[in-house]
């Protein structure tokens, strides 16, 4: 076995009897033990529940019944709900908690046959992009140990990038998918806001959150968005669409018109610019066409963003409480200090920081001068992605600033914001936005962002999977 | 960014700080204060504020019952309860 192989051939392997899903599930085990005292990547392993599930997933593939999904390992990242299975968040208030539900796309997935081995390490309720904020300390970039992971999804990348599990669940609200992904070189999506239901996904921003996949390869993360996504009548807000379908352009054309946002391009540091334009001019001998264009509130986008999702961050975590669930003060005098005490011993630093920034914005007195200023650049954001949408297909741009940076090297929040300068426009327009590596800038991965209209994921599977069949960048690895 | 207004702003959250944490903070919201407000820059005359990014209606399930509640399952990721209910300290004396 081959820690290193698509969904698709460890899907054959199966289906031969050159292994057991039992076997594989406990090859992958085997490896987690191995290697994640180093990574930190998982918060917690479930190897009694994987071996079963697995048993279960050779049942079915005996019987004929297997889909492409049946007996294939895979990690969940520690937001989303598991039954009976710890859940935390990466934070001190929810350790402990044990779900009495499970997610609708944990739900999804384990009806897909998948075998879950446990659970990835994030950054603290997702608010981070280095996964320095974890209660359980940060995961570590496979490719360099000393680097960060990216964040918010960082352990699910780190695991996906070590070869430790083929594929995992992460979710985005900023970036959260896509920067951990090309810095651990990975394939990621974020789906399209509403494709993937948010049912027993812990709730960071609930306009913003959106559940999505980590693969080696833009195949293995379509096989795995093809089981989480469609409309779920426990979210409101999920969508009633069908089924991801691979698609052209506009008007189905095959050859796609790519746009080149000059607010993205201009500026890069040369060596990240360079790998950057070779993977653009790639889509370009595969016939397609690049066009120059201008998305002019991009600047406005991390100012707005930070508004928004603190606000939402600050009326969502009112439910951590010390009562009903979650961690309580010992001894409180009263209920204020009960909450008080509970929050303050729950909560880090930087999720203590968003809260009350979102209290800020929301305040009498500030609330119109922030928060509907922010929604109103919201709307400039979305009405640039749109309009540029009349005249290209898809947007081609960077996913993050450089590649990983050393952990601990950015220590200021707002210097750890800007970081989310590339990924956050997309989120505040709700689309979908995929990273798939593009080349490496001293030894480290690096990735290309593709940004499409609404429910336009097709387009973006289509363009990725070409350029992948004619560069080989995501099958490189870090040495094992 | 003023004492005067974190205090107010700790105390609408329900949270405390330490005296080490308060002067980070403090001096982390001012420079986050500084951040946001480079969006003021943004001419926003007569446009609408988008609060949701999907322009759909959110649909609206029938008002069926499909799960019982169980009362005892939920329950018990609660850190105090007795006899069904949540225990919290006296409120009204």
């Amino acid at each position: 076995m081959q820690p290193f192989t698509s969904i698709a051939d460890l899907g054959r392997g199966l289906a031969r009897g050159d292994y057991s899903a039992r076997e594989l599930a406990a090859f992958y085990l085997e490896r987690i033990a191995a290697a994640n005292d180093d990574l930190n990547a998982f918060i917690r392993v479930t190897e009694e529940r994987a071996l079963g599930a697995a048993e279960a997933a050779d049942r079915s593939i005996a019987r004929g019944e297997g889909g492409p999904l049946t007996g294939i390992p895979l990690a969940h990242k520690d937001i989303f709900c598991t039954d009976g299975v710890a859940t935390t968040c990466a934070s001190r208030m929810l350790a402990g908690f044990v779900p009495p539900y499970d997610a609708t796309v944990v739900a999804r997935l384990a009806a897909a046959g998948t075998v879950c081995l446990g659970k990835t390490n994030m950054d603290e309720f997702a608010m981070g992009s280095s996964n320095e904020t974890s209660w359980f300390g940060p995961a570590r970039n496979p490719w360099d140990r000393g680097r960060a992971p990216g964040g918010s999804s960082g352990g699910s990348a780190a695991a996906v990038g070590a070869g430790l599990v083929p594929c995992a669940t992460g979710t985005d609200t900023g970036g959260s998918i896509r920067q951990p992904a090309a810095f651990c070189g990975v394939t990621g999506l974020k789906p399209t806001y509403g494709r993937v239901s948010r049912y027993g996904m812990i709730a960071f921003a609930s306009s913003l959150d959106q559940g999505g996949a980590f693969g080696r390869s833009v195949e293995d993360v379509e096989t795995v968005l093809g089981a989480m996504e469609g409309h779920d009548p426990l979210d409101s807000t999920s969508a009633e669409r069908g089924p991801t379908r691979r698609s052209g352009g506009r008007n189905g054309a095959e050859r796609m018109r790519i746009g080149l946002p000059s607010e993205y391009w201009t500026g890069l540091p040369g060596d990240l610019g360079g790998c950057l334009l070779a993977a653009a001019q790639e889509l370009e001998q595969a016939g397609h066409a690049l066009v120059s264009l201008s998305l002019p509130h991009t600047d406005a986008a991390v100012p707005a963003y930070y508004v928004i999702a603190g606000a939402e961050a600050s009326a969502n975590l009112s439910r951590y409480d010390g009562v009903r669930f979650g961690l309580r003060a010992e001894d409180p005098t009263d209920l204020d200090d009960l909450y008080r005490r509970s929050r303050a011993a729950g909560f880090g630093t930087e999720v203590k920081r968003r809260i009350l920034t979102g209290t800020y914005t929301l305040s009498v007195g500030y609330y119109d001068a922030y928060y509907l200023k922010a929604q109103r650049v919201r709307r400039r954001i979305q009405q640039d992605f749109l309009e540029a949408f009349d005249d290209v297909d898809a947007i081609a741009a960077p996913v993050a600033p450089g590649p990983a940076f050393e952990l601990g090297a950015v220590d200021d929040p707002v210097a750890m914001y800007r970081q989310d300068v590339f990924t956050t426009p997309a989120s505040l327009a709700g689309l979908p936005a995929m990273s798939m590596p593009c080349g490496l800038v001293d030894g480290l991965p690096v990735g290309l962002q593709l940004i499409g209209p609404p429910f336009e994921e097709g387009r973006l599977l289509n363009l990725g999977s070409e350029f992948q069949q004619r560069t080989d960048w995501h099958l490189r690895h870090p040495e094992t | 960014m003023d004492r005067k207004t974190l205090d107010r702003l700790t105390r609408l959250s329900q949270l405390q700080l330490s005296a080490e944490e308060e002067r980070l903070v403090l001096d982390d919201l001012g420079h986050i204060v500084a951040l946001i407000d480079e969006m003021r820059a943004v001419d926003t005359e007569g446009v609408e504020p988008l609060a949701h990014p999907l322009d759909m209606d959110q649909p609206l399930r029938d008002d069926a019952v499909t799960e019982a509640v169980d009362r005892a399952r939920f329950l018990a990721v609660a850190p105090l309860t007795r006899d069904g209910l949540y225990l919290v300290p006296r409120v009204v004396e």
